[in-house]
């Protein structure tokens, strides 16, 4: 764009017919054609700039909201609920005066451009919307999906992701607590990193993102702005790569971890001292997003002098500074008179704070470069009134194909020692085998509040040391499950994670969702994502667990071949006293083995058919939220009053999975009987949800009998923990070192 | 104005695991014939005003007490001269 | 009256909070020290915590080395100040040649993190006499730059002084010469170890066992008794 003479609000109104470059910023025609009537004139460069970030389908969702609604309209009544949807993250009441603020949000294209710095500034973000709300982040965790576990390119992008989540993560002290990583061919060249934050602060201390009183100052701190990632936002992160132009892959940002740990504890700080009015993390569109937030946000306008704006290119355009994702910088609103206190605070820390703006009377955004006024817009419509979609969607004609090729049907293990073989195979798979590998690329120890961490059902952190009161979270996402039938996956991912936080002792209190799918172009893809969503909003009303917040990512696929539907979701639970939680691992000889719920023949979408046959075809498991319901119940009073030493949840891979996870952990092994009612083959593999696996200390046998049988909970007596071996009855024995290397083995062969 | 180079290496006798990793990649991208990698550290300092050997002894001393820890490390300094046209 | 231990802020510190509980429950009392200020505040002990101050940029611990509250606490450590570097403060410790080698990457080029075992080997230290010679224990280890390295004379002279403090048992997690985890000075006052005792003093938290406690309880006995 031509820079002489400077494209000023004037000077639009003067050229009318000058041709702007709306399509190669990524929007489509008929959405320019609606910024000049909002504008009631051509837009400027710098506005162009700000709409067509603010306008992606990465910052204005508007391929999703019709959908997403949903989850407003079917919120289950919550009292825990104190910020909802729509904020940087959404803020729950744990109890004791505390408040907790979590979400999860992807970073799959950029990680797969550049696995480290993707990786890397997905965790610098996510802490940021959490340190925006005014909390003390306390720990992050990871959900990673990436193509088949053997092709070379996942040996390029894990790797690289993995230890850029550690770089970043342990750099700035968050303990990492949880996660998963996932291998399937579907996610070849569209691997999922997505990274979720928990923070904790007191009721009091919520801020949110609002520019209000006029006369208050706008401080931009934290780095300095550079050229990275400039229309990321609405290149990178919403439309496929396409070889065949080079130029649409800009720089991918880079992160600086300790930049960020001065950031928080510079923010906190502030925080602390109660100079901050309002507060915006600097993510995707950058200045254009902050800026059009906090103004649309708040009661007044806002006037901006971008020349204030401190660079690290002195050579940038004003459309660039807008547009820059400079990593580490963070925009507050400040009452006149605290501002020398807050810039105090800030060179306390060494973080460079500049004022480069304020809140307004009036109700526009208007931004200065050199004296000239180069935007002046209503922010309500760069940052809320964006174009919103109706895309069609239409039940792929697959579909149907897809769910009559059952599972069930598939050749089962006719002798003991093909059972055996098989359970091998399984716990030795890339997706069952133990992670091992790289979380202890991670520290979980950091802030020494770290209760429970991977590969335990949740991660579990204590936020108050006197009286013991913790949270709990989980993230869970199947896609095969959700291949079959996305409606049902959706809920199959929030139950999973719903009762690994139960599993833990921890009651279930709130979701935040990562939902990541292939093209929204593509009806059949629509469809996945509408239903996925009706699914879990559904789910969500019935457990009485409200979304608060969470991110969705389109685009996930290469030419026509779209990823499985994923939705990630993440739980978050709350437990009084974290000396009460329950962890995986078996603790003593002789307790008994329980297993709570039904069992049925139930193998679309499982381990064992992804393993034994590489299959993928049936039905998902089917689900049965009251069982959840009542499951997380009994394993929370269970935990309460101290009548399990240990409980596993079962999903993927089925009991025997979580019977030799379990053994592993504890060093001790079991002794299993096939229930009556049930073959060897169906007790061992089947996925049939709403169940997990108890050890029960023999003075508690009555008294967990008791409590479950009142409450109308099936429970098997399965066998018993003991010995060094694993061993079903009747049918094989399998060594504990043997077990190990299968199950250990896998992934350092693969990667290290 | 000048540029003065201070290059940081490992000392010989220290294991480099990044150089080895280096070095086993190369053979799997077809380079042949190289038979030891060591990766170091490059600091360009811009320097204003004459390069005497009095800023070299400056530089030299900020090299040893801080740029590297001679206890792990070796290093180098030399002086790079840049076009003016450059600038 | 209790010992009071200070805990030096580095930007980028990370384990200063973790260190001051621990400091808190052994009984003494924790006194927060900023990087910028050269006052001790009249503590009696200082531990330089984890962490990546300045961002592990140029070497782990070299930019820390030389901000002013280290002036302070390289001048008294050398007359007798107890001093415990854990992990990055041991990399600030080497840095600013207060204990000799250096830190280096870990062998495996990756980031660790693990229980890791333990085993005593000095107990005349001023930071390890509650524990007995040749104990074993557990501590949490997380780091980077976690392999030690001396020259071979060197080496042979903390062994022959018995100033390797704590070796790697069963397996050596970064590939530090002769196992070495954790030394101490000529004096016995300044123990650095790579390994994090601040994260095992509490059951269920961290590690669940608590094995680091004695760092903290040996310094207030040897203060108390003074």
């Amino acid at each position: 764009m031509s820079r002489t003479p400077l494209d000023t609000v004037e000077h639009a109104a003067a050229t009318p017919d000058v041709e702007l470059p709306w399509a190669e910023l990524g929007l489509k025609k008929d959405e320019y054609e609606r910024v000049v009537e909002i504008l009631g004139r051509r837009p400027t460069g710098a506005e162009l700039a700000m709409y067509s970030v603010m306008w992606s389908e990465h910052c204005s969702y508007k391929s999703s909201k019709v959908h997403l609604r949903q989850f407003g309209e079917k919120a289950p009544q919550s009292d825990a609920l104190l910020v909802g949807i729509g904020e940087n993250a959404g803020v729950v009441d744990v109890g004791q005066g505390y408040a907790v603020t979590f979400k999860v949000e992807s970073h799959n294209h950029p990680s797969y451009v550049e696995p480290y710095q993707g990786a890397a500034t997905g965790v610098g973000g996510i802490v940021r919307d959490i340190i925006a709300m005014g909390a003390r982040p306390v720990a992050v965790v990871d959900p990673l999906r990436f193509g088949a576990a053997d092709h070379p390119d996942t040996k390029r992008v894990l790797p690289g992701v993995v230890a850029g989540i550690g770089g970043y993560g342990n750099c700035l002290g968050l303990p990492n607590i949880g996660g998963e990583v996932v291998f399937d061919a579907c996610y070849q060249g569209n691997p999922l990193v997505n990274a979720g934050a928990i923070g904790v602060m007191r009721h009091e201390d919520i801020h949110l993102a609002k520019a209000s009183g006029a006369g208050n100052k706008v401080i931009l701190y934290g780095a300095r702005t550079g050229g990275d990632g400039i229309g990321g936002a609405s290149i990178l992160a919403s439309e496929t790569f396409d070889d065949a132009k080079p130029s649409k892959r800009p720089a991918v940002q880079v992160g600086d971890p300790f930049q960020e740990k001065l950031l928080i504890e510079c923010t906190l700080e502030a925080f602390k001292e109660k100079l901050v009015v309002g507060i915006q993390d600097l993510g995707a569109a950058g200045l254009s997003c902050a800026t059009s937030e906090l103004a649309s946000n708040g009661s007044g306008g806002m006037r901006v002098t971008l020349d204030d704006v401190p660079l690290r290119d002195s050579t940038l355009s004003p459309e660039e500074i807008l547009m820059s994702e400079s990593q580490e910088r963070m925009c507050a609103v400040v009452e006149p008179e605290k501002v020398d206190r807050f810039l105090e605070i800030c060179e306390k820390w060494d973080v460079i704070a500049t004022v480069i703006g304020e809140v307004t009377d009036g109700d526009r955004l208007e931004i200065f470069w050199h004296g000239g006024k180069i935007v002046d817009v209503d922010p309500r419509t760069v940052a809320h009134d964006g174009p919103v979609y109706e895309r069609p969607y239409a039940r792929p004609s697959w579909q149907d194909e897809l769910q009559a090729d059952d599972a069930n049907k598939l050749p089962r293990p006719t002798t003991s020692d093909e059972l055996k073989q098989q359970v091998l195979k399984l716990v030795s798979s890339p997706n069952q085998a133990s992670k091992k590998w790289i979380t202890s690329q991670y520290d979980h120890f950091v802030q020494g509040n770290t209760v429970l961490a991977q590969p335990e059902d949740s991660g579990m952190i204590r936020i108050d040391e006197k009286t013991g009161l913790g949270v709990a979270i989980a993230t869970d996402g199947n896609g095969r499950y959700a291949k079959l039938d996305p409606y049902t996956g959706a809920q199959l991912a929030l139950s999973e994670a719903y009762r690994n936080v139960a599993t833990t002792g921890a009651k279930p209190l709130a979701v935040s969702d990562c939902l990541n799918f292939g093209s929204p172009e593509d009806p059949a893809v629509m469809w996945q994502f509408a239903e996925a969503i009706r699914g879990l909003a559904d789910a969500c009303q019935q457990l009485g667990t409200p979304v608060t917040g969470g991110n969705v990512s389109l685009y996930n696929q290469t030419g026509e071949v779209a990823i499985h539907p994923t939705p990630v979701v993440a739980v978050l639970g709350v437990i009084d006293d974290v000396a009460r939680r329950t962890p995986v691992a078996f603790q003593e000889e002789g307790q008994l083995l329980y297993l709570l719920g039904d069992t049925r023949e139930e193998f679309g979408g499982s381990a064992w058919s992804q393993v034994v046959h590489d299959h993928l075809g049936g039905l998902p498991p089917k689900v049965d939220l009251e069982r959840e319901r009542l499951l997380a119940e009994i394993l929370i009073s269970a935990s309460r009053d101290g009548m399990i030493d240990s409980a596993h949840d079962l999903s993927d891979g089925g009991l025997i999975q979580a019977v030799v996870e379990s053994a592993l952990l504890g060093g001790k092994g079991a002794r299993l009987i096939v229930p009556d009612g049930l073959d060897a083959f169906t007790f061992l593999f089947s996925e049939s949800a709403g169940r997990a696996v108890v050890a029960v200390p023999r003075s508690e046998e009555v008294r967990f009998n008791d409590m479950c049988g009142a409450r109308g909970l099936p429970v098997t007596r399965i066998g018993v923990v003991d010995g060094d071996t694993v061993e079903l009855q009747g049918e094989f024995e399998l060594t504990l070192d043997e077990l190990r290397t299968a199950h250990e083995g896998t992934v350092p062969g693969l990667f290290a | 104005m000048a540029r003065v180079v201070v290059d940081v290496m490992l000392k010989p006798e220290i294991l480099d695991p990044q150089g080895q990793a280096v070095q086993r990649a190369l053979p799997r991208l077809g380079f042949e014939g190289i038979s030891d990698v060591r990766q170091g550290k490059r600091f360009e300092l811009e320097v204003d005003g004459p390069v005497d050997e009095a800023a070299l002894a400056r530089i030299h001393d900020l090299a040893e007490s801080f740029l590297a820890n001679t206890v792990i490390e070796d290093f180098t300094v030399k002086v790079e001269e840049v076009a003016e046209a450059a600038k | 009256m209790t010992a009071r231990i200070g805990v030096v802020t580095f930007p980028g510190s990370l384990d200063d909070r973790d260190t001051q509980r621990a400091i808190r429950l052994a009984g003494a009392e924790p006194v927060a020290l900023w990087h910028k200020d050269r006052d001790l505040h009249q503590v009696d002990a200082v531990v330089l915590p984890g962490g990546f101050s300045y961002g592990d940029y140029l070497r782990a611990g070299a930019i820390s080395r030389f901000s002013p509250v280290m002036e302070t606490v390289i001048e008294q450590a050398k007359a007798g100040l107890p001093v415990l570097g854990i992990c990055n403060g041991f990399q600030i410790l080497t840095e600013a040649h207060l204990l000799p080698g250096g830190m280096l990457g870990n062998d495996h080029l990756h980031f660790i993190c693990r229980d890791q075992k333990l085993r005593v080997e000095n107990t005349s230290s001023a930071w390890t006499v509650d524990y007995s010679a040749g104990q074993e224990i557990h501590i949490p280890l997380k780091n980077m730059d976690g392999r030690y390295v001396a020259d071979e004379y060197t080496l042979d002279k903390l062994e022959a002084e018995g100033r390797v403090a704590f070796r790697y048992v069963d397996f050596n997690p970064n590939g530090s010469l002769r196992d070495i985890a954790g030394i101490t000075n000529e004096a016995g006052n300044v123990v650095g170890l790579m390994p994090h005792p601040e994260h095992a003093v509490e059951p269920l938290i961290g590690s669940g066992r608590t094995d680091g406690l004695p760092f903290f309880t040996s310094i207030l006995k040897k203060l108390v008794n003074a």
